[in-house]
């Protein structure tokens, strides 16, 4: 199996790369508005939480950004390109070929997660970089890439099960940005509100958005980690392979 | 004996209350071209992804390969080769990496550049699929599906849209898999198509096989009558013993078992009143006729 998963990564590499519009976008994004924020507000300094440590707002941004590279990549490129795949019915040549469906699944994600690690490595250097953002350098090394692997294997596994919910291939990137996208704005990706209302605070902690990048600041930046973080988005990881595991298909709906 | 390589027992498929496929029985020896002709939804691909395991039957028995499709057993799809109505391929990849992805899942793959070379793309080797023409991504199927070797291929409507000239390096291509000792299973709506390349045709028509056997003889075609037509220049009408009327062209018809004596009864009686003959043609009643007829009922439009 770690044979047969290994060569459909490499495959799958090699088609992610050639595809110019699509690895320039999933890459330029958390760079962009990286620039962008930090442009319209200023780098100043300021709390994360009440009466926490005082941080750039680049640095803030910087972990958003990197949730949201790592999102995009599990979660936005998995989506679209499952339904892409099976509509164009790549999924049902596959399925007819004797390589167990698991190995393909599983080469797909781990592709999805390389290029998530790939994202947060470059806003995290950029960050330091360009704004000095104070990033000395993982704090606690290990629980950041914890983070970060629960993370994308999360929103991968929502990937493939709302990929099975997508009727068609024109459905797919406005249904798969329609789940995300207000789920980013009130996990405060790309808006920090110091005082939200108390159901965007509810939306929050229920969704695992906000506990990634809670988490992967924390990690990061050494100051207080929650458990209850990662374990919430353990718990979507789980609930999403469940569901996935009943939407997913393999052909095309015509 | 030959070797059954597909045997298929009284299976019907029923899509709630439609009945795509009411009781069929088909056998498919080793070393075959199969070809199972009909129009467009008699049940063709239904029964073709039955036995690709893609679809469950409603009822009956299945065997390919001594498996049960069904079941989806990995060690029944390392042994056969699928060409889809429709599917897709990664556009990124070139044509030598894609069958060389492809060629992998198996355990005993064919050389990626032999199998390239039996569909004719050994120029777009290194082309990117997307670039590929209609026609060249149709052999691209044909070559993955060959690329682990299979022992039996699964062909289903394979030259859909394509122009004549595709059509006939098709043709070619798939008597060269014939030379190479793979059994073929083939669906198709041309009759020509039948006719070039198989063994064995089985006529469906509304989800049930109406007549089966070699192209040459199927449904009795061998010992049907044969047509002699002809069109006399002048207006001299040939006596009622040789033609009976001419359409509005002046064509007479004649249909008889004794070609011979017909023929010899024509000319004998142009020559003898000096009557030369525009047109003269012999036809044996081709595939598509006996096809329109046993097809042709069933498709009346209601």
């Amino acid at each position: 199996m770690i044979g047969e998963v290994a060569r459909q990564f490499r495959f799958t590499n090699k088609a992610f790369w050639r595809n110019p519009a699509a690895a320039f976008f999933t890459f330029i994004f958390p760079l962009l508005f990286l620039v962008i924020f930090t442009a319209l507000l200023g780098n100043g300094t300021s709390a994360v939480y009440p009466g926490g440590p005082e941080i750039k707002t680049s640095t803030y941004y910087v972990f958003s950004m990197a949730a949201f590279g790592l999102i995009s990549a599990c979660y936005t490129n998995i989506a679209i390109s499952v339904v892409y795949a099976r509509e164009g019915g790549v999924l049902k040549r596959l399925r007819g070929t004797p390589l167990p469906a698991r190995s393909y699944l599983v080469a797909r994600v781990l592709h999805a997660t390389f290029v998530g690690f790939l994202l947060v490595a470059i806003t995290v250097v950029f960050g330091r970089i360009a704004y000095q953002a104070n990033i000395p350098g993982a704090k606690d090394a290990l629980l950041f890439i914890l983070t970060l692997l629960v993370g994308a294997g999360c929103f991968a596994a929502i990937g493939l099960a709302v990929s099975g919910l997508v009727p068609n291939e024109d459905a797919g990137p406005p249904i798969v940005n329609a789940i995300i996208l207000p789920l980013l704005f009130l996990s405060g990706i790309f808006i920090a509100s110091d005082n939200p209302p108390g159901w965007v605070n509810l939306v929050g902690r229920i969704f695992p958005v906000r506990h990634l990048v809670d988490a992967m600041r924390a990690s990061y930046l050494g100051i207080p980690f929650h458990w209850s973080d990662i374990l919430v988005i353990a718990i979507w990881l789980v609930a999403a392979v469940i569901v996935a595991s009943r939407t997913f298909r393999w052909e095309p709906a015509r | 004996m030959a070797e059954r390589v597909i045997e298929i027992q009284g299976l019907r498929k029923s899509y709630g209350e439609l009945e795509a496929v009411g009781g069929v029985d088909i056998h498919v020896d080793r070393g075959e071209v199969f070809a199972l002709l009909g129009p467009n939804g008699a049940g063709k691909t239904t029964i073709t992804e039955i036995l690709e395991g893609y679809r469950e039957r409603s009822a009956g028995t299945v065997s390919v390969l001594g498996h049960d499709p069904a079941k989806g057993e990995q060690s029944l799809k390392q042994r056969i080769g699928i060409v889809l109505q429709s599917s897709g391929v990664d556009p990124y990849l070139t044509v030598g990496e894609t069958v060389e992805m492809y060629g992998g899942y198996y355990p005993h793959p064919r050389p990626t550049d032999e199998v390239i070379d039996v569909v004719g793309l050994t120029e777009k080797r290194d082309e990117r699929v997307r670039r590929l023409s209609g026609g060249q991504q149709r052999r691209l199927d044909v070559a993955i599906a060959l690329a682990g070797d299979p022992e039996l291929l699964f062909l289903d409507e394979p030259t859909t849209g394509f122009d004549p000239s595709a059509r006939r390096n098709a043709w070619e291509m798939v008597k060269n898999l014939v030379t190479l000792g793979k059994t073929v299973w083939l669906t198709t709506h041309f009759m020509d198509e039948a006719q070039y390349l198989a063994d064995r045709v089985a006529v469906i028509a509304k989800g049930v096989i109406v007549a089966e056997g070699p192209p040459s003889s199927i449904a009795g075609r061998d010992h049907m009558q044969t047509t002699i037509r002809f069109q006399p220049a002048s207006s001299a009408p040939p006596p009622p013993s040789i033609g009976q009327s001419a359409d509005g062209d002046g064509v007479f018809t004649i249909r008889t078992d004794d070609v011979t004596r017909a023929v010899h009864e024509v000319t004998g009686w142009a020559l003898e009143h000096g009557v030369d003959l525009e047109m003269l043609e012999v036809t044996r009643p081709s595939l598509e006729d006996v096809y329109l007829e046993l097809t042709g009922a069933e498709e009346e439009v209601p």
